[in-house]
């Protein structure tokens, strides 16, 4: 009875310690986001208090109002950023996906010679640090003249992102048995058609995550794109953010409503992609 | 059943290699030639000069660049170890837990949305040492009186850099780690512990061999992706004070974009490549080792 007791009470700990740990560790997860999403609604004033203010006192919309309020009033081009934001990180994921496709499906479906050392090749590229290659890329695009175009920051987020795709499609395509486009074809489909009836569709959400992955890397990509970038005709968001800062100032408010205004995006296609992308990154893993 | 074109997955594998060939080969060809120059952007006609291991030589003296070349492969070294660890912590306790699981699993990806310099920004402001929440929260717990410089004093502004690193890549280990266990079948466990296994001696023997694979697909991923450290330390400090937080990359930019020495600059960003290569292919081989280590056991 005694030791039952006793294992109860330790069982009842257990769980409490389990709860208050989950609890800190999501907690120290979403505060820093939550802060940046609170500074944005603060007037300067409050976010400069001394001592602090904890609880908000007014909330205003005041920041996203001057933000696009124009540039010379407080505001930056953040339309112009957006759209350049989105143009090129949706034209560089589509080539990046086809690409990636056709890679992944190589690697899945064919043996060929030095398949594996031609794997790691690809993703070796993948590790060029991006400040390490934009010294030569800033070279060759100013000879070319397509510094400050979103042709060249296309070009740079396809070869970026390819690698990582490759990698992603192939797992979804290993997922998909082999047996099932045989069949098709010996039901009298070409290999092609097998593909898009067959194989495609059944790994098509795992293809839409990689997509999904290859356009927050280039949603979020810093390092190229601030040296490759010059004006608000190829300016992404993540190089405006630099707009709010001076020599020894900060703009805090307007980088954390602009910083909010970039997340938004991110956030919800995380939110769709996560369970595929998992599947995807371990499929290989214990199959081998 | 193979494809009337022979080599089809060459064909397959064509576009995606002529694009890295023009965007990575041979920039970094003509990246590998101007570091045996002298090169200086403002002196275009220096790219023909050639000038053989000078860079190097000149680099392999420079106690300025070995200083942020230990630094960096300690960042790295500690980054990755309590990434790993925390997030190995973090997946187990959400393993555990009975309800919402799939809430806790979306709550755990949050930081990977964000972007490296939206995280070195977002901790700029938390550690910013007058009006950073940090300081803030100290000073009103009554711990300190005065304001920590977190990002003034070198040592405390590496870790700073630190915490940020951690925060935004825990999740990608974790998240991978998790869904290992979660992928685990359950009778190895229970026979572990028909056997008279201690929990400790379950997670040693049991666990940690079959997620070990998963925490190897994390490590090659974030070391396929190490210099995004880049830019957090970019806009945290960039590289300062004093130089006490310089990394090889902010190195290598100030060196190539401030300085214009390209020639330099471009035999440091080497350097920096070969430290990445040797960090991805030491993990793609460890992955590959777990993979058969699986395969043989189970």
């Amino acid at each position: 009875m005694n030791d039952n007791a006793k294992a109860r009470f330790n069982g009842f700990l257990l769980s409490a310690a389990h709860k208050i740990g989950l609890f800190l560790a999501m907690a120290v997860i979403c505060l820093p986001g939550l802060w940046i999403v609170l500074a944005s609604f603060r007037p300067t004033v409050e976010i400069m208090a001394k001592p602090p203010v904890w609880i908000p006192r007014d909330l205003s919309f005041d920041a996203y109002i001057a933000m696009f309020s124009g540039v010379g009033q407080g505001g930056i081009p953040v339309i112009e950023y957006f759209r350049n934001s989105v143009i090129i990180s949706v034209t560089s994921t589509a080539i990046a996906l086809a690409l990636g496709m056709a890679g992944g499906y190589a690697f899945a479906r064919f043996r060929f010679k030095a398949k594996s050392s031609i794997f790691l090749g690809l993703m070796l590229t993948r590790t060029v640090p991006g400040i390490a290659l934009s010294l030569p890329l800033f070279f060759v695009y100013s000879k070319l003249g397509i510094i400050d175009t979103h042709f060249g920051l296309i070009v740079a987020y396809v070869a970026l992102n390819v690698p990582f795709t490759i990698w992603l499609i192939d797992g979804f395509f290993r997922q998909v048995p082999k047996d099932l486009a045989e069949a098709a074809q010996i039901d009298g489909c070409t290999r092609w058609q097998a593909f898009w009836q067959v194989e495609f569709p059944l790994a098509g959400p795992g293809i839409a995550s990689a997509g999904i992955f290859a356009f927050l890397t280039s949603w979020n990509e810093f390092a190229l794109a601030s040296q490759l970038t010059r004006s608000v005709n190829s300016k992404t968001l993540p190089v405006g953010l630099l707009d709010y800062t001076a020599e020894f100032t900060i703009d805090w408010r307007g980088m954390c409503a602009l910083a909010v205004i970039m997340i938004i995006p991110a956030l919800v296609l995380t939110f769709i992609v996560q369970k595929h992308l998992v599947s995807g990154l371990t499929s290989g893993a214990v199959k081998g | 059943m193979k494809g009337w074109r022979p080599p089809a997955p060459f064909l397959l594998l064509l576009p995606a290699v002529l694009v890295l060939a023009a965007v990575v080969i041979i920039p970094l060809i003509l990246s590998l030639y101007s570091s045996f120059t002298p090169f200086r952007l403002t002196q275009p006609a220096s790219l023909y000069t050639f000038v053989g291991f000078r860079n190097y030589a000149r680099i392999l003296t420079d106690l300025e660049f070995w200083t942020a070349f230990g630094r960096t492969v300690l960042l790295l070294t500690v980054a990755l170890n309590v990434e790993m660890l925390l997030g190995l912590g973090l997946a187990m306790l959400v393993e555990k837990a009975t309800r919402g699981q799939r809430l806790l699993r979306t709550i755990m990806m949050f930081p990977m949305m964000f972007s490296p310099i939206l995280v070195g920004f977002q901790f700029k402001f938390m550690f910013n040492d007058n009006i950073g929440l940090v300081n803030n929260a100290l000073q009103s717990l009554g711990l300190t009186n005065q304001a920590i410089p977190w990002l003034i004093d070198g040592s405390l502004a590496f870790f700073a850099i630190l915490v940020a690193e951690v925060w935004s890549s825990t999740s990608v280990f974790a998240i991978l780690i998790l869904a290992g266990l979660l992928a685990m079948p359950k009778e190895p466990i229970e026979a572990a512990r028909v056997d008279g296994c201690t929990p400790w001696q379950t997670f040693r023997y049991v666990t940690w061999p079959f997620i070990m694979p998963f925490a190897y697909i994390a490590m090659t991923i974030r070391s396929l992706d190490v210099a995004r450290a880049y830019d957090i330390v970019k806009i945290m400090t960039d590289g300062g004070p004093a130089k006490r937080t310089e990394l090889l990359w902010t190195l290598v930019s100030r060196t190539a974009y401030a300085d214009a020495r390209m020639g330099l600059a471009n035999a440091m960003a080497y350097v920096a490549i070969l430290l990445s290569i040797v960090f991805t292919v030491y993990f793609f081989r460890k992955l590959s080792a777990a993979r058969t280590q699986i395969a043989a056991e189970w």
